[in-house]
């Protein structure tokens, strides 16, 4: 296991005109290690995700990403083909909302193959072999392989999601609020499944979400962000267990008790 | 000259030629490159052929013999009435013939008889992106474009395998031109895919609504896609034409009569017309000579 982080963020800051979407960030994120994003609604969690996806270029600040040759890259300066190279291949991106992540017109197993298919594979028979199995390993029944998602329940749909992203073996997977809108149970369900398949794959994953027992579940590390800054960070069971800010205090506090 | 107000040869002004025959060069010099060009008005409707119109009009000289065929057929309407546009509005020899045919425009097949160098075949194109149905974003389908992205349209095959058992695209299957752009070859039957590959003659590419040029330069690679366990095929048939008892060739069904009465023929008529100038019969012909 290589002692090196994966991802170097260096004092990103995003700036909508004179608004602030998020500032003077700095984190670096290792192999294997899942980070959670917190914080209220607009302070910043899903344009910091953007600016580390390349979905959104910072105004300033840097974000290197440890490609598999070994070297640094600076991702602002990478070449459009690469990124979205980089993207399907050593990336995923889970998008709260599936019908954003999937193609809802074509099967199931299409969705899983897209991007096996997409770096070179035209073997049908291994293509659909490889989908079967990942289907199975996200709990969807492999009868189902030829239904679209339309067919297909919120949290099928999500778990479809997190199939397409994971077929190419990536390293590190963005998630935005990968259980919103769901049900409790099937949240339960499905942060199982996430939890399960970051430990057995060694994937690294930044996670943004608002509800802090998915980040108390999955992740090693937490950031708090309020107005677009970093408050708090550091080991999740501590920030949650001995929060030190008075927003984080409060945050945690306001966390329903049944 | 009169005083009378006149087309200028061949319907389209100079400018306008002059502008497509940019298009149409730089179409030749990227293979399976859509350009964009100012299409314009033509009088017929869109999807009657206005791109291949207009090709046509851009290439067309007074020394050229013009064919039209649609489906095939030389006497169908779409095929008779540009036809007829043309003689009338640069009084160019026509020709029902495909060897002696400098220039054909086309819509849905491939004469079968084999195109030869300084031919040039202009085909009416309704939707040239071949990724359209699976992206529609015009700003995406460009990107990938530009970046090789092909992924997607072996998405579109896969759809095809697991809903049918094999590839159940018959028509506007994509190809992949020069090892670069994947191109749609308009809604020409697959049966005619492997005659574009390493034509002889040039093929050029007109769709009017999209304005949208591209072409395929003589001898050029051009590649159906498939899978490696699912490999291109094209359609065959059970029987010979009726008509010419022309084997290997692409028919068309026509039915007869209200008790289930049917038969093929070539969908290429003149290639049928020769076939039987020549002696070869169908079974249906020695019939019907018969019956007379």
């Amino acid at each position: 296991m290589s002692t090196l982080p994966l991802l170097k963020v260096n004092d990103v800051s995003k700036f909508y005109g004179s608004r602030i979407g998020c500032r003077n960030v700095s984190f670096e994120l290792y192999a294997g290690e899942v980070l959670a994003i917190v914080g209220e609604s607009g302070s910043g969690k899903t344009t910091l995700l953007s600016c580390l996806s390349t979905r959104l270029m910072p105004t300033s600040g840097i974000v290197e990403y440890h490609m598999r040759d070994g070297q640094y890259r600076d991702l602002a300066r990478m070449g459009e083909s690469e990124r979205r190279f980089l993207m399907r291949t050593d990336w995923g991106f889970v998008h709260q909302n599936p019908a954003d992540g999937l193609r809802m017109t074509v099967s199931a197993g299409a969705n899983v193959g897209e991007r096996l298919m997409a770096v070179g594979d035209r073997h049908y028979g291994n293509i659909r072999a490889t989908a079967s199995d990942w289907l199975e390993r996200v709990e969807i029944g492999v009868d189902r392989i030829d239904d679209q998602p339309r067919a297909f329940s919120g949290g099928m749909r999500q778990r479809l999601q997190i199939a397409r992203n994971l077929v190419t073996s990536p390293r590190l997977v963005f998630m935005d609020e990968p259980t919103g809108g769901l049900d409790v149970s099937v949240q339960a369900r499905l942060l199982d499944l996430v939890r399960g398949l970051v430990h057995d794959l060694g994937l690294a994953a930044v996670i943004v979400t608002h509800d802090l027992a998915v980040a108390r579940l999955l992740s090693h590390r937490m950031m708090v962000m309020k107005d677009g800054a970093v408050i708090e960070q550091g080991l999740t069971d501590r920030v949650l267990d001995d929060p030190r800010e008075p927003y984080t205090q409060l945050l945690v506090s306001s966390i329903l008790q049944v | 000259m009169n005083d009378l107000a006149t087309y200028n040869f061949a319907y389209l002004d100079e400018q306008t030629k002059r502008m497509i025959r940019r298009a149409i060069l730089k179409a030749i010099a990227i293979p399976g490159y859509q350009v964009p060009f100012a299409s314009r008005e033509m009088p017929m409707p869109y999807g009657w052929g206005t791109g291949g119109v207009q090709v046509t009009a851009s290439i067309l000289g007074p020394e050229d013999v013009l064919k039209v065929i649609d489906q095939g057929a030389d006497d169908t309407t779409n095929a008779v009435s540009i036809r007829a546009f043309f003689q009338k509005v640069a009084n160019v020899a026509v020709t029902t013939r495909t060897k002696e045919a400098t220039i054909i425009q086309t819509r849905h097949r491939i004469p079968e008889e084999k195109l030869s160098e300084g031919q040039t075949l202009v085909y009416q194109v309704p939707i040239p992106e071949p990724l359209r149905f699976l992206e529609p974003r015009e700003t995406e389908t460009r990107k990938m474009h530009a970046l090789e992205e092909y992924g997607l349209m072996h998405v579109k095959l896969y759809e095809d395998i697991a809903r049918n058992g094999h590839i159940a695209t018959t028509y506007a299957y994509p190809v992949k031109v020069e090892g670069r752009y994947v191109m749609d070859p308009s809604p020409t039957p697959k049966f005619d895919n492997p005659k574009m590959h390493m034509s002889e003659a040039l093929q050029l590419f007109g769709a009017g609504r999209e304005k949208r040029i591209y072409a395929v330069p003589p001898y050029t690679d051009v590649v159906s896609l498939d899978f490696d366990d699912h490999p291109f095929e094209i359609q065959s048939f059970d029987k010979p034409c009726a008509l010419c008892g022309a084997e290997d060739v692409y028919l068309d069904e026509v039915i007869l009569d209200d008790k289930g009465g049917r038969m093929f023929v070539c969908s290429d008529t003149d290639h049928c017309e020769d076939r039987r100038a020549c002696g070869h019969a169908g079974h249906m012909l020695a019939r019907k000579e018969a019956a007379e």
